[in-house]
């Protein structure tokens, strides 16, 4: 994962709030055993209504998603992360989001950029009078802006910044601490369960 | 100090707290499905690294497996979906490189990975358990901290055993009173996501307080558990009692003799201390709560059974009022339509909300001797292989077959409609399971999640129907 100091380009609002993870990638794309290759479903169910935004001129370039609060909520797929970004994604703007959504975004390189509702309002009112405005979603200044007129903060925590800014890989990162973790695995009490490895079926 | 369950939980799993950086958690176990785990492992194998604890992993198969067509105690045959095929045998073969316990197939603890950890003993008070699965919430009616994780995040528990966590805020749902003869553990729980709305518990983790918590049985407790993520929070708990420890002794995982007795005392210490306080409070009045239909498209949008399908203007705000809107037009339903003239062509009883033995037992007494509805598919998909059997021996597949039901093998089946148990465009089920997100259970389907109990009096009447009213 590289890092990303700042998302430019096209805007896409998705006005509804409580977007699960269900609509954004269905079920049914699940069976993949690829991390590429979900950017033809997302969203696939709403996309066979020819109003629907990813339908209009020029989403194809959007890399900036605008949508309502709870955004990701439900499943835990990854994979919702993947079709985003697979479309051409690399942020999403929302005045909150679901928790695990929030994770696997920051995971795989997703900027999970979170606004006020008010700013919210503002961006979507400024995209909607200027629809090829230039979105740009700024990481390290943790701002976000649509055109020249209207720039608003966003939250996203330090460690998640930094992450995203550096494209660190999380694993790498905790296996620095892998003395602490084998003596803690020492300390751990007795009466906890555990398998030996068989398989079955 | 006064301390939570849920601290108590935390801090004994704490393995590091490097500065400027989210604690490092240690998972005491990590349970494994098919569909979110073959980009972990292939990028395991990319990074040359290995499983650091088999011992703490364990499997199975249950989002994409069929539920028909296989033998249902070997599992032989042929899996007709040649991409869920890949998915099973992908598993198969990273357990097997690995050495993880893999209870696949054809195994008699084959089943959904919230029916199986519990089910085993695996699951214990004062454990951390995670999954790639956001319902992994379930494990907490024990006293675990127990929360749905990322592929990404799967492929750092398998590599190292722990996870990096911001500690979440706790909030408390207390729930007073008793439950009214008819409604059960899954009417409480929609109560409770009515009342918190489906992002209420975001960035908390739940406990579940109060003497109607108390008074449910493990299932029930497990039903609540279950649907935390519904409520927006990723892990809901319940202190262990005498309950948890009567469900858990004599279970192959669970501690034996001595070892049990050193368990129960440290069990027995979990519980919130006297006097402590929570970031956040609901409180629910479980007297109040009458069997439960959703309407809408979220598993807020509830009512009772007795009650008709709200207008959309009764909703708080503007954005609830839209949200509300776009889901009756989804649903195909009118405000002020009767619950219980709403007709249904699906009866779906299962997942791991609803698929465990007392579940499949509630639903058979309401059926036996009567008759599905005629043009009614019901379906029973049990929770597990275990749960299969367990039912066999009881008879409850003959109730269930005599009265029109069919009667499958274990997996997610139509919670989810990954296998092919789908329901057609427009059709409208009534459903056991968690989610009534559009298209669910099926591109354009209509999902209406109730309780077995209620489940099974529909599937006789053929519209929504308690079971006093049959
Ligand atoms: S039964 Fe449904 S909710 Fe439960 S694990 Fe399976 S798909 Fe997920």
């Amino acid at each position: 994962m590289s890092g990303l100091r700042q998302v430019i380009g096209r805007g896409v609002v998705v006005q509804r709030s409580d977007v699960d993870t269900d609509q954004i990638i269905p079920a049914a794309w699940l069976k993949r055993v690829e991390r590429t290759g979900f950017g033809a479903g997302l969203f696939e169910a709403w996309r066979a209504d020819p109003e629907f935004p990813l339908n209009q001129p020029g989403a194809d370039r959007a890399r900036v998603l605008l949508s309502g609060s709870n955004f990701g909520c439900g499943s835990s797929r990854e994979h919702a992360v993947w079709a985003l970004q697979d479309y051409g994604f690399q942020a999403v703007v929302a005045p909150s989001f679901a928790d695990i959504f929030r994770g696997n975004a920051i995971s795989s390189g997703l900027v999970p950029a979170q606004v006020t509702e008010e700013a919210a309002a503002r961006l979507d009112a400024a995209l909607a009078a200027a629809p090829d405005a230039e979105v740009v979603v700024d990481v390290a200044e943790r701002t976000v802006s649509v055109g020249s007129g209207v720039i608003e903060p966003f939250e996203l925590a330090d460690y998640a910044r930094w992450r995203l800014l550096e494209g660190l890989d999380d694993i790498g990162l905790t296996l620095r601490h892998e003395d602490e973790i084998a003596v803690f695995e020492q300390r751990r009490a007795a009466h906890l369960p555990s398998v030996s490895g068989s398989a079955s079926g | 100090m006064t301390a939570r369950l849920f601290d108590k939980v935390w801090d004994r799993h704490v393995v590091a707290s490097p500065d400027g950086e989210p604690p490092l958690l240690y998972i005491d176990l990590h349970l494994v499905h098919e569909v979110t785990s073959p980009q972990a492992f292939e990028g395991l194998a990319l990074a040359g690294r290995r499983v650091r604890r088999p011992d703490l992993t364990v499997a199975t198969m249950d989002h994409d497996v069929p539920t028909t067509g296989l033998d249902p105690v070997t599992g032989d045959g042929v899996i007709a979906d040649p991409l869920a095929a890949e998915q099973i045998a992908r598993l198969r073969a990273n357990c097997a490189q690995h050495g993880i316990t893999l209870h696949g197939l054809g195994s008699s603890q084959q089943g959904i990975v919230h029916v199986i950890g519990p089910q085993l003993g695996l699951t214990q008070p004062g454990m951390t358990v995670v999954c790639g699965d956001s319902h992994t919430s379930t494990h907490g009616a024990f006293g675990a901290l127990a929360f749905g994780i990322g592929t990404t995040e799967v492929e750092h528990v398998l590599a190292t055993q722990t996870l990096r966590q911001a500690k979440p805020k706790a909030m408390a749902v207390t729930v007073e009173g008793e439950l009214p003869a008819g409604s059960t553990a899954k009417d409480l729980v929609l109560g409770i996501i009515r009342a918190l709305g489906v992002g209420g518990g975001a960035g908390s983790v739940i406990e579940y307080r109060g003497a109607a918590i108390r008074a449910l049985t493990m299932e029930g407790r497990m039903t609540v558990c279950n649907m935390s993520i519904e409520g927006g929070a990723r892990a809901g708990m319940i202190a262990p009692d005498d309950t948890t420890f009567a469900y858990l002794e004599g279970r192959p995982h669970a501690p034996k003799g001595a070892a049990f007795e050193r368990a129960l005392a440290d069990w027995r210490s979990l519980a919130t201390d006297d006097g402590a306080e929570f970031d956040k409070e609901i409180r629910v009045d479980a007297s109040a709560l009458r069997p439960a239909v959703t309407w809408g498209t979220t598993p807020a949008q509830s009512v009772s059974i007795d009650d008709v399908v709200p207008e959309p203007d009764s909703a708080a705000t503007p954005a609830a009022r839209q949200a509300a809107q776009r889901a009756l037009t989804y649903m195909d339903l009118k405000p002020g339509t009767a619950i219980r003239d709403i007709a249904v062509d699906t009866i779906f009883i299962g997942s791991c909300t609803n698929g465990r033995l007392e579940d499949l037992r509630a639903a058979a007494a309401v059926i036996r001797g009567r008759k599905v509805h005629p043009g009614v598919r019901a379906l029973v998909v049990p929770g597990s292989a275990l749960v299969r059997a367990q039912a066999e021996q009881e008879g409850l597949d003959k109730d269930f077959a005599q009265a029109g039901f069919e009667w499958r093998s274990a997996g997610c089946s139509m919670c989810l409609g990954m296998n092919g148990d789908i329901l057609a465009p427009g059709e409208r089920s009534a459903s056991t399971s968690n989610r009534n997100f559009e298209g669910r259970q099926g591109p354009g389907g209509r999902t209406h999640l109730v309780s077995p109990a209620v489940a099974a009096a529909t599937a006789i009447a053929g519209h929504f129907a308690a079971p006093a009213d049959l």
